[in-house]
């Protein structure tokens, strides 16, 4: 494998000492594109939010190479942004070059061109100044990808980006991602449609509280796999008592 | 002509109380109307009522121990309600139980205090001042404190207006990116206490919060923006205030609930014919749609 970005050294990571994600181990290699995969309650969003540095591990731990937790560029789930919130489409974009304005530097011509470059690269030109909430939620998602553009981050991720949205837009915004792998970035992505997987995610993590795969999607994503993975999700309550001191 | 000078200026001409007082609804406009925007915002409308009530009992000690003076009860309110707030804040966040839940509990407590306190320590005089206020009682001390609260507030939300707006909007995003989202919030809830103590002296406790929450749903009918809104909020409430007071002067009406009446009309109006999805507004709107 290559160089890693992201390594995973033997994550726990627990909410209220139940493990949501159980003694994970592995990497996610420079410029890889990987699709995060799982049931319900599988501890995929919680990996992610562990990357980020949003959740604290109960333990082991991540390793970020050459780049700091709040260095990646986040979409968390749409059900965690207020969308009647009265804030412009251009506010919104201007959000992801935090990193470079951050809460005091003032926001000039480059950083306004930037953000109307993000938008035009997700299809929404001359939106700019639109209000967020009167948008439809594709016309949202597409506003936040615009957002992640901004950022410019070597390291994105995002958590189910696709849930709920119409297809064009969803293929849109998977060429998108294929655009960034293009250009050398890493991909982590949270997702549900095995068929999209298929087709546009060369790796794949199945996680059902542990690694179940991990690896080329076509080797991870077999029928024994996701038996295994289901069988997991099922027997879990059993398997808690065994692992005990977890984030006592 | 002279007649609308004696209704609209005059008294202020003629009045130092009536001066006074309207420079305290200009104070209590510009700290109150942003506050309560964001209050709005992060779905804390109700909360901001329940930490106007927890002010009392630190009110009350202040009384106990100064008198009627209001940078003794205004200091004792403040320490209540940041209290309050911050014990509120980390129950939620060490328990399952939710901020709301919490806030609701230790308000009770606190409010039941304020009324053993100032129902063993004082008058039913006295209670009425704390829960009421009179707006037209406001002395140099008080009119200084409100404009030093309302100096304060609009400079610390220049200070904190993006993560502000940041952390209401997508509260994930900004820790992600390193925001401090905590402290932005502890902030917040210190201008929402600030603003509370500067508004009881005018409006008492049980309706300082009405200027602040008040003007700031009537914008939600008008425009879009936070600035915009913060602005439009202000004007509503210094409107309000102006207005009361000259219905509190002409119908010999106590001038708290005159104020707050008036910003209720505002809301009223704002919800009927706002252009931001006001209930007659929106209904010519599917009307021409149906055509």
């Amino acid at each position: 494998m290559s160089e890693p970005l992201v390594s995973i050294h033997d994550l726990t990571v627990a909410y209220e000492r139940h493990p949501a994600v159980h003694h994970v181990s592995g990497s996610f290699a420079k410029g890889s594109l990987t699709a995060v995969i799982g049931s319900n309650g599988a501890g995929k969003s919680t990996l992610i939010k562990s990357i980020v540095g949003l959740l604290t591990p109960a333990d082991g731990k991540i390793e970020l190479h050459g780049l700091k937790a709040k260095d990646a560029a986040f979409l968390p789930q749409s059900v965690a942004i207020d969308d009647s919130f009265p804030i412009s489409v251009m506010d919104v974009v201007l959000m992801g070059l935090w990193r470079q304005v951050g809460a005091f530097r003032a926001i000039g011509k480059r950083e306004r061109w930037l953000a109307l470059e993000a938008l035009s690269l997700v299809g929404l030109e001359d939106f700019e100044s639109r209000s967020f909430g009167s948008l439809s939620a594709g016309q949202r998602q597409r506003v936040l990808f615009a957002r992640l553009v901004a950022a410019d981050s070597p390291l994105i991720l995002l958590d189910e980006p696709f849930t709920a949205l119409d297809a064009r837009t969803t293929l849109d915004l998977l060429r998108l991602v294929t655009r960034w792998h293009d250009e050398g970035r890493t991909v982590i992505a949270v997702l549900h449609d095995f068929e999209q997987v298929r087709r546009f995610f060369p790796d794949s993590l199945l996680l059902a509280r542990q690694v179940i795969a991990w690896g080329p999607t076509e080797q991870v994503l077999t029928a024994d796999n996701l038996l295994k993975a289901r069988a997991m999700s099922e027997g879990w309550d059993e398997a808690a008592e065994i692992c005990l001191g977890i984030g006592e | 002509m002279s007649s609308f000078y004696d209704l609209l200026i005059g008294p202020f001409a003629d009045f130092a109380f009536m001066k006074r007082g309207l420079v305290a609804c200009l104070a209590l406009a510009l700290g109150s109307g942003p506050v309560g925007v964001f209050l709005v915002l992060r779905r804390m409308s109700l909360i901001g009522d329940t930490m106007a009530h927890s002010v009392l009992p630190g009110a009350a000690v202040g009384f106990m121990l100064a008198g009627l003076s209001l940078p003794a009860m205004g200091l004792g309110g403040f320490i209540a309600g940041i209290t309050v707030a911050l014990i509120s804040g980390l129950v939620s966040r060490y328990t399952t139980q939710k901020e709301d839940a919490s806030f609701a509990a230790f308000f009770m407590i606190s409010l039941a205090l304020g009324v053993l306190l100032v129902s063993t320590h004082g008058s039913t005089v006295d209670l009425m001042h704390v829960l009421f206020g009179t707006i037209l009682a406001v002395d140099d001390a008080a009119l200084l404190l409100m404009a030093s609260v309302a100096s304060v507030s609009l400079l610390l939300f220049a200070v904190i207006y993006r993560p502000l707006v940041a952390e209401c909007f997508d509260p994930m995003f900004l820790r992600s990116v390193g925001g401090r989202g905590g402290v932005v919030h502890t902030l917040f809830l210190v201008l929402v206490v600030l603003n509370m103590v500067s508004g009881f002296q005018a409006l008492g406790t049980l309706m300082a919060v009405g200027l602040m929450m008040l003007p700031a749903v009537a914008a939600r009918f008008w425009v879009r923006q936070v600035w915009s809104l913060a602005g439009l909020s202000i004007c509503i409430a210094f409107a309000s205030g102006y207005a009361g007071l000259v219905l509190s002067y002409r119908f010999n009406l106590p001038s708290g609930p005159a104020i707050v009446l008036t910003a209720g009309g505002f809301y009223v109006a704002s919800l009927l014919l706002g252009g931001n999805g006001g209930l007659l507004t929106g209904r010519a709107r599917r009307r021409h749609l149906a055509r």
